[in-house]
């Protein structure tokens, strides 16, 4: 009895051991697969040309392969995102987590969880059909599909995942301090932000890395509004991110064509990783302090 | 003893009657891949193939011509639609062409645009930034916002190679689809653009190039030049399968003309 309750212990663990496994092994094929598509054509044209050529032009008579506008774009769209959807994002979170009556705070928050659950490629259709021909028409640009479009359009985008992460790192935060400051008399205004925002700040860096992550990966809504001439970033030009370079040409793509796309994936793919080593080590410092 | 035989008797009728049904229905898949282009024509023509052969079934996979070619190369596929003509080298790597149909690629402006007609070599100026200005080929004093599609597209292709355009055209934006080129041209009173002829809708004007109005006559009779063929591409020393033979010989046959006018393009018979 006692041998076949083990057994089954064991059956059980193996189990679970193997839907464990289901995952990892996913991010090493991912992994090996882009490491192994991707490094030819880095190596054919040369990882400096790659990576700091300023022209692309994949399918012509010489072909050029220069990814640093994508890099930049990535870089510059990401950053503009930040620059516009953290101040938002991480005061609308202030406001939720600490002076919002339940009410007004149950309302906000079921919108947030809905823009969270909008699809990419609605933003992008919103954006393409509203937003486009009103920085045409606000700027006087010939044409509104432009860096400062994808900019406005990922500012959104991120403000769900800043929003619930801030809002999870500020409620984490001991009401012992609040109380504290409050007793020593600091308004709740004063006591929030001198007091309880510094308290969370690991956990909004985290949710800012976070937001870096989704904008660098989002590919379809920046791909309806961003024009993706392969031009060097300018707030008013049409550009193209490392993302919107690689789901754009992939379809009718061949040769080394179709391997540099598996190289601009793989330098996706470095930067992501490393997002994902800053947000684990704000996460870890978050846990420790 | 005689009640048994009748029962093997009825048996084998029952038998052969399935068997001779069976040979009288005809099974079979027929796969094509490849220019989403094509999708229009394709469909038209795989729907009224299915209604006559029932039990046969089609299907189309809209990836590109790029990668319709290489389906069929690696067998992945029956038919490999492409709307450009084949490579000397994908022709030596032993495949074949069948022109189907001609299309013709309009060039697309906004309907609030009072400019209408246009010479091809204004139209390659103009792609590959020479003339910048509406005002310089009589339109308004607006500069002029060049829409494209992505490197690889069979449209740009074709539009890039009968302009002698290419690898110079300065596009404001490239877009995935034609359906975007005439959305956002729609949308953008001084874009210009190009589309296959068969998907221009009224949202969007067509200019007349060389004085030729683009349309089923002008294609047909080569005197629109901006055309392209659309081709079936199958391996040059391996047998169709019955049905996907069926299937070829009825797309070239007379009946589809009709069928692919109706799509919009030109047949080629």
């Amino acid at each position: 009895m006692k041998n076949k309750k083990q057994f089954l212990e064991i059956v059980i663990h193996g189990v679970f051991l193997i839907l464990g496994l289901i995952t990892v092994g996913c991010v090493l094929l991912i992994t090996v697969y882009l490491i192994i598509s991707g490094i030819p054509a880095i190596h054919k044209i040369g990882l400096f040309k790659f990576l700091f050529g300023t022209k692309w032009a994949s399918t012509a008579a010489v072909p050029a392969f220069g990814i640093l506008p994508f890099i930049l774009t990535s870089i510059y769209g990401t950053a503009g995102a930040i620059l516009l959807g953290v101040p938002i994002g991480f005061l609308t979170a202030v406001y939720l987590a600490k002076m919002a009556p339940p009410k007004m705070r149950a309302v906000v928050t079921s919108a947030v969880s809905l823009l969270a659950g909008i699809p990419s490629v609605v933003y992008g259709l919103v954006g393409m059909l509203v937003l486009v021909p009103g920085i045409r028409a606000l700027f006087h640009i010939p044409d509104g599909a432009s860096l400062l479009a994808a900019i406005i359009v990922l500012a959104i985008m991120i403000l769900p995942s800043i929003i619930n992460v801030s809002i999870t790192a500020l409620e984490a935060v001991p009401k012992e301090y609040e109380d504290a400051s409050l007793a020593l008399g600091a308004t709740p205004v004063e006591t929030y932000l001198k007091v309880s925002v510094p308290a969370a700040k690991s956990g909004i860096a985290a949710a800012v890395v976070l937001g870096v992550g989704r904008a660098i990966g989002e590919a379809m809504a920046v791909m309806m509004v961003s024009g993706n001439a392969p031009n060097m970033p300018s707030l008013y030009e049409s550009v193209r991110f490392l993302t919107t370079a690689v789901a754009s040409e992939m379809s009718y793509s061949e040769g080394l064509q179709r391997q540099a796309l598996f190289s601009i994936a793989l330098v996706l793919f470095l930067f992501i990783m490393l997002i994902n080593a800053t947000l684990n080590f704000f996460l870890k410092r978050s846990k420790e302090g | 003893m005689k009640k048994k035989i009748l029962v093997f008797a009825l048996a084998a009728a029952m038998t052969l009657t399935a068997l001779t049904g069976c040979s009288g229905k005809q099974s079979g898949t027929v796969s094509t891949d490849g220019s989403t282009s094509m999708q229009e024509v394709i469909s038209v023509l795989g729907e009224a193939f299915m209604q006559d052969n029932s039990g046969i079934s089609f299907t189309y996979n809209p990836t590109g011509s790029g990668s319709g070619i290489k389906a069929v190369q690696e067998g992945r596929c029956d038919i490999g639609l492409s709307s450009r003509n084949l490579k000397e080298d994908e022709k030596a790597g032993g495949l074949t062409e069948t022109v189907l149909a001609y299309d013709g690629i309009a060039i697309i402006v906004n309907p609030e645009n009072p400019v209408s007609d246009l010479t091809l070599e204004e139209i390659a100026s103009i792609f590959i930034g020479e003339i910048t200005n509406w005002s310089e080929i009589g339109g308004n004093d607006a500069q002029i916002v060049l829409i494209g599609r992505e490197a690889g597209s069979g449209t740009r292709d074709g539009f890039e190679s009968i302009t002698g355009t290419e690898d110079s055209c300065k596009y404001r934006q490239e877009l995935t689809s034609t359906g975007d080129v005439i959305t956002t041209v729609s949308s953008n009173p001084d874009a210009i653009g190009y589309a296959s002829l068969a998907s221009v809708k009224d949202s969007v004007k067509a200019v007349s190039v060389d004085g030729i109005i683009p349309g089923e006559g002008t294609v047909k009779d080569g005197s629109y030049v901006v055309q392209r063929p659309f081709v079936l591409v199958t391996k040059t020393d391996v047998k169709l399968s019955d049905a996907a033979q069926k299937f070829f010989d009825f797309v070239t046959s007379d009946d589809a003309v009709e069928l692919i006018a109706s799509a919009g393009v030109v047949a080629a018979k």
